[in-house]
């Protein structure tokens, strides 16, 4: 098994964590609110804090196991950690930061210096100072010694959470690139939807100290934000450019149960996309109108009706097997009658795209990029 | 008072560096155990390396010799064990010197020690770095302004330490008379003044020297690990 595999349950002060997920290769997200537990988690598998019991595997090694008396130190458990603040060693340059792990912890160099250099960027830093680099160059750095450390596994506390949002953008093609270029397993935390949303594989959502759920980011998503903040909520949908029009520079999109229609230019047939869908950007009709605007009008089935008090309401939609979210008025879903089961016509006034994903080995600095569809009104 | 005035800056020097060289590193354990654990006493032993800062240095060369001196229990120890004897020697003014200047040492390591982030060596442990590896690469090099801030304070206090040395060893040219324990000498002979300038200059040269380079190495420092 190349991947980690995780059973532990234990207590930091007043709170109990008790955690159960494996996890293999690309980037496996620890998600939940601030305080839910996620960092420590982290440290436990790190071993920079300790379960009461339970077993943590990774790559087939046992690194924790307290049936079996196995608690190995945090330097043998080769695992490379990015911390939130990244940690570079002030007094060394960025190479002597990036080359620690092989002169200082006798780490085998299994991964050749110059190729993380290029796969970060790091050409023309690495005869400077900590000190003297920007906040997303400082986290390249990090990630990149913890590469260089052989890592069987990479642990991300929050790496982006101490940067802001333009650096951020400037990160997050790296991360993909270490996704799509190693085979090793990420374990990523955070509590940015739109960052989860980007680059997991597969989310662990950790609520209160425990696993609440797990699985693919698409349904996750669905599930989650129908008790999370009405306005930011939305929901993932996976599918595949089936056809480009230069001219009017739309793609369109093929999923499991429908089609959407995407405004952008850098689109090739055959690309994988994950598209964005914000609640309040869906409205609900009985059936398919003309004379809209709006092109993308898709067939869906009401899954679930939120409870809510205030002026609007969550309502989970199937679209396919997949499943998105509209923020309606509680005033439209009474009046309108919609009930669980109802066949209804989900419009959709934009979607965003998260990431175009192209066969491996291929990654593209710009895909970071949000396209729209554009004709709201 | 038929010693030169280079044998007696020789001799002071040879006095303060042994009490520096010899005082860095229990300095360094204290202050990494002041900065670093909680134990039961640690005011205890915090109020008692300030010992030597507050109390008058006469009285401190007192307790030294009813320690070290030839009859008191630490005197007959290291007597014994390591045939190394304070009584009346210029290693007796090297403890004295030792035992004033250790506060000074232990001060900015202590603060040194303190402000280091402890999440780089957290950082150097994922890395695959032991403990000892982690102390050398990283501990080490980034309390180093602080030992050095401290053994040049501790080397200038050393050098013209008085109460504590006259009152455990005495004042005997060639052996333990010091910078200090020489100017003052001169001073009380009717025609030592213009030698006890001389010494005066040197003393002051000496201190001027050790601060300008502290002052040169932690530029260099800062410099190198800007690159």
């Amino acid at each position: 098994m190349s991947g980690l595999d995780v059973d532990i349950s234990g207590r930091i002060g007043a709170f109990a964590i008790s955690a159960a997920f494996q996890a293999e290769s690309g980037i496996t997200a620890l998600f939940g609110r601030s305080g839910a537990g996620k960092s420590t988690i982290l440290k436990m598998i790190a071993g920079t804090a300790r379960p009461t019991k339970g077993r943590i595997v990774a790559a087939g090694r046992v690194l924790f196991d307290s049936a079996r008396g196995i608690d190995l130190r945090p330097p043998e458990r080769r695992i490379g950690f990015v911390f939130q603040d990244a940690r570079l060693f002030p007094h060394m340059s960025v190479r002597r930061n990036l080359t620690y792990a092989r002169w200082a912890g006798r780490r085998k160099a299994t991964r050749p210096f110059d190729e993380v250099v290029a796969l970060l960027g790091l050409e023309n830093h690495l005869d400077r100072s900590p000190a003297t680099l920007s906040g997303g160059e400082r986290q390249r750095v990090a990630i990149g010694r913890a590469l260089l450390s052989d890592p069987a596994l990479l642990l991300m506390d929050e790496p982006l959470s101490s940067l802001d949002r333009e650096r951020r953008g400037e990160i997050l093609p790296y991360l993909e690139a270490i996704r799509s270029e190693t085979r090793i397993p990420v374990l990523y935390v955070s509590h940015e939807t739109a960052e989860v949303a980007r680059l997991a594989d597969t989310v662990v959502l950790i609520d209160a100290g425990q696993v609440s759920d797990v699985g693919p980011a698409a349904r996750i998503f669905g599930l989650l934000d129908l008790d999370m903040q009405a306005g930011e909520a939305g929901a993932l949908l996976e599918g595949e450019v089936s056809a480009f029009d230069a001219e009017y520079e739309m793609a369109n999109v093929r999923m499991d149960g429908g089609c959407i229609e995407l405004t952008g230019r850098d689109f090739r047939v055959g690309d994988r996309v994950r598209l964005h869908v914000r609640a309040s950007d869906v409205a609900l009709a009985r059936s398919i109108h003309d004379g809209l605007s709006i092109r993308n009008q898709i067939p869906c089935i009401v899954d679930e009706i939120g409870r809510h008090d205030g002026a609007h309401v969550m309502v989970a939609l199937n679209i396919g097997d997949q499943r998105i979210l509209a923020c309606l008025t509680r005033k439209s879903v009474s009046e309108l009658g919609i009930a669980k089961g109802d066949r209804m016509v989900a419009l959709l006034k934009s979607v965003s795209i998260e990431t175009p994903r192209r066969s491996a080995g291929q990654v593209d600095a710009t895909s970071g990029r949000k396209a729209s569809q554009g004709e709201e009104g | 008072m038929e010693e030169s005035a280079g044998a007696i800056v020789l001799l002071s020097a040879k006095v303060a560096l042994t009490a520096i060289a010899v005082g860095l590193v229990p300095a360094f354990a204290i202050a990494w155990l002041l900065a670093r654990r909680d134990f039961p006493g640690k005011g205890l032993v915090q109020a008692v390396v300030t010992m030597p800062l507050v109390l008058p240095p006469v009285v401190t060369g007192y307790l030294l010799l009813l320690l070290f001196g030839s009859r008191g229990p630490l005197g007959r120890f290291f007597e014994s064990v390591f045939g190394l004897s304070f009584a009346f020697r210029w290693t007796g003014a090297a403890l004295a010197a030792g035992v004033m200047a250790f506060p000074l040492l232990v001060r900015p390591i202590r603060l040194s020690l303190e402000a280091i982030d402890r999440g780089l060596e957290e950082a150097g442990h994922t890395l695959g770095a032991s403990r000892p590896v982690v102390f050398l690469t990283v501990t080490l090099p980034l309390a180093l302004p602080g030992l050095l801030a401290g053994g040049v304070l501790g080397f200038a206090k050393a050098l013209g330490e008085f109460g504590a040395t006259i009152t455990f060893v005495s004042n005997i040219p060639g052996e333990t008379q010091t910078l200090s324990l020489a100017i003052y000498t001169l001073l009380q002979t009717p025609t030592g003044d213009a030698a006890a300038l001389h010494l005066i200059i040197v003393s002051a040269i000496l201190a001027v020297a050790a601060v300008l380079f502290s002052e040169w190495i932690a530029r260099r420092m800062q410099r190198s690990s800007r690159q």
